[in-house]
């Protein structure tokens, strides 16, 4: 690796930011085209429900509308097409899962029918004119009843069971056979919305002329999204464009392809208008894919000095009606990252996939390992109370040491590095534990309640080796050294709110010497960027900064030639230093990156043989995942009165390798960390026992403001990974990941001489203050 | 979020918005809008005409002539959280103002819609109920005078009639005054707020109003707490205590998601201790 400069770990300000923040920024809804026409879906208002008939006249009546179709309509007109699920698993069940509802609706917010207008008030309007009529069914909702029998969301299925996967390995026998206590709990994952600021949003436009589609969408994955609309639509791949403006936020739940995308860019084709569909709130709540939904039965063996032997699972996830693109594989990330930090001798679980008649689940913010991160967690802290442990001290028992890596565990991962000790041993200085206890035992006297909660986490991410990917895992870059020095870089990933304009833009700087506001970094436009996979699971800059650093690599070899052939050297004895291109020893000769570029460019005096051009297009394939990890401190005081818990302090160490802009990954820490401890304290997505969603507006959901949470105490280790060329790993899911547990076992800390050992989240008063005023009988005490 | 067709009106006059409204049933006042116009975009309110008084003339004032406040109905949430005169004499209100919403609500929103509106959580029905505030309502036939105690009647149900609009909401300073809210973590709307108003002889409490919202259909009285408030010592935290307790009896104490009647019961006893404490610490 060349020499980096100091450009690589400085905290300089995004460059997106400006735009953002004025309101400047072009999302899909920014995007104005002349003639351009409104699409309303009409929505299942039941979780179960017959479709008897869809009669869309009276709609097509009304002023302003142009089209109307129900699903009958587009099989007719020869859209006859499932939405795609990439992710597979040996014998799961794929039920057909059409853009509108044919006979039968799984979900309250199901389309059953669209309908086009000249604006979308009078689309909005005629969604009320469009007439169904449904017989209502029996919802099943209750995942574990659902996982038992009937009534089925599919009744051809037979069973709401989509798929069992055991995984077993080492001896489990072995290991709950040498334990000394084994503990037991019921951990539940509750379902969480994402709640991105922008909802879902497109703009289809057919060129009749050219006979080509262009959609606009708020989307993670332009590219794999424009090779599964082709292929639905049956058009060329080359007849379609994809382009991801401003995104407004993702979480995950923008790496889909949706119905709606479908629905909305057949119907530019078949009206040969710009179709325009930007969904509201409510439908962004009820139709958008949920995320989490587990509930964990778990037994831990664990000897007397806290050594942790084995950990057994019973896992039921909650799949949703029908799957979306990666629904059944999010819940397999579980019991492969169960076993966090630690090192255990036996692992036996189970995952059940379930189908119920509420909306899918899918990637959101940690995918399947904050469901594992959370219960290992908990796990640790249950088996501290049992044994009468400090449960920092179970922790350092079990940890992996640093000198281990990379490792092997139990469930067959291999961790890049790590070093869980001393984030921990940090952590544990910030907060100061000895002294914190020591309050902790003062305030009790006074009928106050502190509690102190930790979570050891380590997570994977930076998504991933192709061959254990449901879709290609490596990402690209192109680098483009303009005539005039400056550069272009055509990144594959697709950032949304990640910087990556801004860390690309320096990795570029500080590689080639070129000024930072020369740097261009382009993105999520499949006709201008080569293909790429796009940005989810914590892989931006682990995957596609890693294709920046070779597409560099290449150009820098490129320059060298040229260089040495200017000045007659042998190109083994010049070199990139500190951003010029120098002959090593003799510092008067250099050249920088726009001499040569431009050298490269005018096409006279290269090496024979040697084309013009300064530019590179490279692709990086992970051999390896990586795994971020950290120490997270939590400080809450319950009050006695209200059962309100508050978090008066939050120690954030993480290490997510080698950082390039340490503003940005603080950033992304605030911002995991907001929405780990939203769960633990706040957020819940209800269906009642009819599948209607309880939670389904602002006024219900309780996603947290600012003035809800606290001024974060962040600090890091640094643990280079040896898997890509930058050292780096993600950090873009690690503090939503690590934060959870930290805060319940903080509370349940803090509620300990109440003899609370468990309570589901998320953590609401009214529970606190029942546990805490619970009489012997377990009622409450006024 | 898209509403139903409507017409929009926006008089010049207090009359010419009388005989707009007096003349059709199907129109709604628009003040701040930040109640009306989310239930319109939810299409839970379909008005067919909306007459915006932003431009009546004099309905954004306060006035306060060292006894008693007279403030206008389209005075923001802002004002009032700005407003010194407030902080020092009617702080109950100051209180609430500053704790509705975000800025931007506070920045739009108004004491006369939000007061129209009759929301069972809004945070201004119990302060006006314990300020023993009057509301004057403007109708075709004049101007009457209602007191808070007849003004809010259930849920989204006020005394005002067809054709009326509220124009003015005046009370007497009471400085020994304060809100408490408990804020319900997803609306922001109160899940419990009590407003208390005390008259304090010497160190012990006089007279007591003590109104809470959040719990019951609409704001209420707290009647047993303002009876066994009087004679309590201020500073005497077990005393108020205890004399709040059962502040929300008779009453049937609503439950959703994030709250069951039971435990906001509950919490209207902690918050009336709390906003009784305030209000004496103040005295």
């Amino acid at each position: 690796m060349s020499t980096i400069p100091s450009m690589i770990g400085s905290p300089i300000r995004r460059r997106e930011d400006p735009r953002l923040i004025t309101g400047r920024a072009t999302y899909v809804d920014d995007v104005k085209m002349v003639g351009t026409v409104y699409a309303a879906f009409v929505r299942s208002p039941y979780g179960h429900a017959k479709v008897r008939s869809v009669d869309v006249s009276a709609a097509k009546e009304r002023p302003g509308v142009v089209a109307a179709y129900a699903a009958a309509d587009l099989i007719a007109a020869g859209l006859n097409v499932s939405i795609p699920v990439a992710a597979d698993l040996p014998g799961l069940k794929k039920p057909a899962h059409p853009p509108l509802a044919i006979d039968e609706v799984r979900f309250v917010g199901e389309p059953v029918a669209v309908v086009v207008a000249n604006t979308p008030y009078a689309a909005r309007d005629a969604v009320e004119a469009v007439a169904v009529e449904y017989d209502q069914l029996e919802a099943a909702i209750d995942l574990e009843k659902a996982a038992a029998g009937p009534p089925y969301v599919h009744e051809d299925l037979g069973t709401n069971v989509a798929f069992v996967m055991p995984v077993k390995t080492g001896d489990p026998e072995a290991a709950f056979a040498e334990a000394d206590v084994v503990v037991k709990e019921r951990i539940v994952n509750q379902r969480l919305i994402p709640c991105p600021m922008e909802p879902r949003s497109m703009l289809a436009h057919w060129d009749t002329g050219a006979a080509h589609l262009t959609l606009w969408t708020s989307t993670q994955i332009p590219h794999l999204l424009r090779t599964n609309l082709a292929l639905l639509l049956g058009l060329g791949e080359i007849k379609v464009r994809v382009i991801a403006p401003e995104v407004g936020g993702g979480f995950g739940a923008k790496l889909n392809l949706y119905g709606e995308e479908i629905v909305v860019s057949w119907l530019s084709t078949q009206l040969g208008r710009p179709v325009k569909y930007i969904e509201t709130r409510s439908e962004n709540f009820a139709a958008m894919t949920h995320g989490r939904d587990q509930i964990q039965y778990i037994e831990v063996g664990a000897k007397k000095d806290g050594t942790i032997t084995g950990l057994r699972m019973k896992i039921f996830a909650n799949l949703g009606a029908y799957h979306q693109l990666l629904t059944p594989g999010i819940p397999t990330f579980t019991p492969l990252m169960s076993p966090g930090c630690y090192k255990l001798t036996g692992f036996d679980c189970e995952v059940t996939g379930v189908f119920t008649n509420t909306m899918a689940t899918d990637a959101y913010r940690g995918a399947g390992r904050p469901e594992a991160t959370f219960m290992i967690e908990r796990a640790i802290d249950l088996v501290a109370l049992e044994l009468g442990l400090d449960p920092v001290d179970v922790r350092r028992k079990n940890f992996i040491g640093s000198g281990e890596f990379p490792f092997t565990t139990i469930t067959g991962l291999t961790y890049d590095s790590g070093n869980y000790a001393a984030s921990l041993d940090k952590a544990l200085e910030l907060v100061d534990y000895k002294g914190l206890r020591a309050k902790q035992e003062e305030l009790r006297k006074q009928g106050r309640y502190l509690g102190i909660g930790f979570s050891t986490y380590v997570e994977v991410c930076g998504m991933g080796p192709s061959a254990a990917m449901p879709a290609p895992g490596w990402d690209s870059a192109q680098v483009r050294v303009e005539p005039t020095g400056s550069v272009t870089v055509m990144t594959g990933i697709s950032p949304h709110g990640q910087g990556e304009e801004t860390t690309f833009a320096q990795i570029v700087s500080a590689e080639l010497g070129v000024p930072i506001d020369s740097v261009s970094v382009i993105h999520g436009d499949t006709d201008k960027v080569q293909y790429g996979v796009g940005t989810f699971g914590s892989r931006g800059t682990a995957v596609g900064g890693a294709a920046l650093k070779l597409a560099i690599d290449s150009i820098q070899a490129k320059a060298v030639k040229i260089a040495a052939h200017q000045w007659e050297a042998n190109p083994d004895d010049v070199e990139y230093k500190d951003g010029k291109i120098t002959v090593k020893g003799d510092p008067s000769k250099s050249m920088t990156t726009a001499e040569v570029g431009f050298t490269a460019f005018r096409g006279v005096g290269l090496p024979p043989g040697l084309e013009p051009g300064l530019d590179a297009t490279r692709r990086f394939e992970p051999p390896n995942f990586v795994y971020p990890f950290g120490a997270h401190v939590c400080v809450v005081e319950v009050d006695a009165d209200t059962g309100e818990a508050k978090i008066v302090r939050y120690i954030a160490v993480d290490d997510c390798g080698r950082v390039i802009n340490p503003l940005i990954v603080d950033g992304q820490i605030h911002g995991g960390l907001a929405q780990g401890i939203a769960q633990a304290l706040y957020e819940e997505a209800v269906y009642d026992e009819n599948g209607q969603l309880v939670s389904g507006t602002f006024m219900d959901y309780a996603m947290p403001r600012a003035h809800q949470l606290l001024a974060f105490e962040t600090d890091r280790t640094t643990t280079p990974s040896p898997v890509n060329p930058l050292g780096v790993k993600g950090v873009g899911e690690a503090g939503t990941i690590g934060s959870t547990p930290a805060v319940v076992n903080a509370v349940m800390d803090a509620l300990a001489p109440f003899g609370v050992k468990n309570i589901d989240m998320p953590l609401r008063p009214e529970k606190l203050w029942k546990a805490m005023h619970a009489n012997s009988n377990g009622k409450v005490n006024e | 979020m898209i509403t139903a067709a409507f017409e929009y009106y926006r008089p010049a006059s207090l009359d010419e918005a009388l005989r707009l409204l007096g003349g059709r049933d199907d129109a709604k006042i628009l003040a701040g809008g930040h109640s009306l116009i989310p239930m319109m975009k939810l299409r839970l309110a379909e008005p067919a005409a909306l007459i915006d008084i932003a431009a009546i003339p004099d309905l954004g004032r306060i006035d306060f002539d060292g006894k008693r406040f007279r403030i206008g109905a389209l005075v923001t949430h802002a004002t009032l959280a700005a407003n010194r005169d407030l902080e020092k004499n009617a702080p109950a209100l100051w209180d609430a103002a500053n704790h509705i919403g975000d800025p931007q609500v506070r920045n739009r929103g108004t004491i006369g819609g939000s007061a129209s509106h009759g929301d069972p959580s809004a945070d201004y029905p119990s302060v006006l109920l314990a300020l023993g505030a009057t509301l004057s309502l403007a109708g075709k036939s004049g101007s009457r005078d209602v007191g808070a105690d007849a003004f809010f009647r259930g849920m989204f149900d006020t005394a005002l009639a067809p054709g009326e609009i509220l124009t003015t909401v005046s009370f007497d300073a009471a400085p020994a005054s304060a809100y408490a809210k408990y804020q319900h973590p997803a609306s922001g709307y109160a899940m419990v707020g009590v407003a208390a108003n005390l008259r304090l002889n010497g160190g012990t409490v006089g007279e007591a109003r003590i109104a809470v919202t959040g719990v019951g259909d609409s704001a209420f009285r707290a009647g047993n707490v303002e009876k066994a408030l009087a004679g309590a010592r201020a500073g005497d935290a077990d005393a108020i205590k205890k004399a709040c307790s059962n502040a929300a009896s008779g009453v049937d104490a609503r439950s959703d998601s994030q709250a069951s009647g039971t435990y906001r019961a509950a919490m209207a006893d902690v918050y009336a201790a709390r906003a009784v404490s305030a209000a004496a610490a103040r005295g």
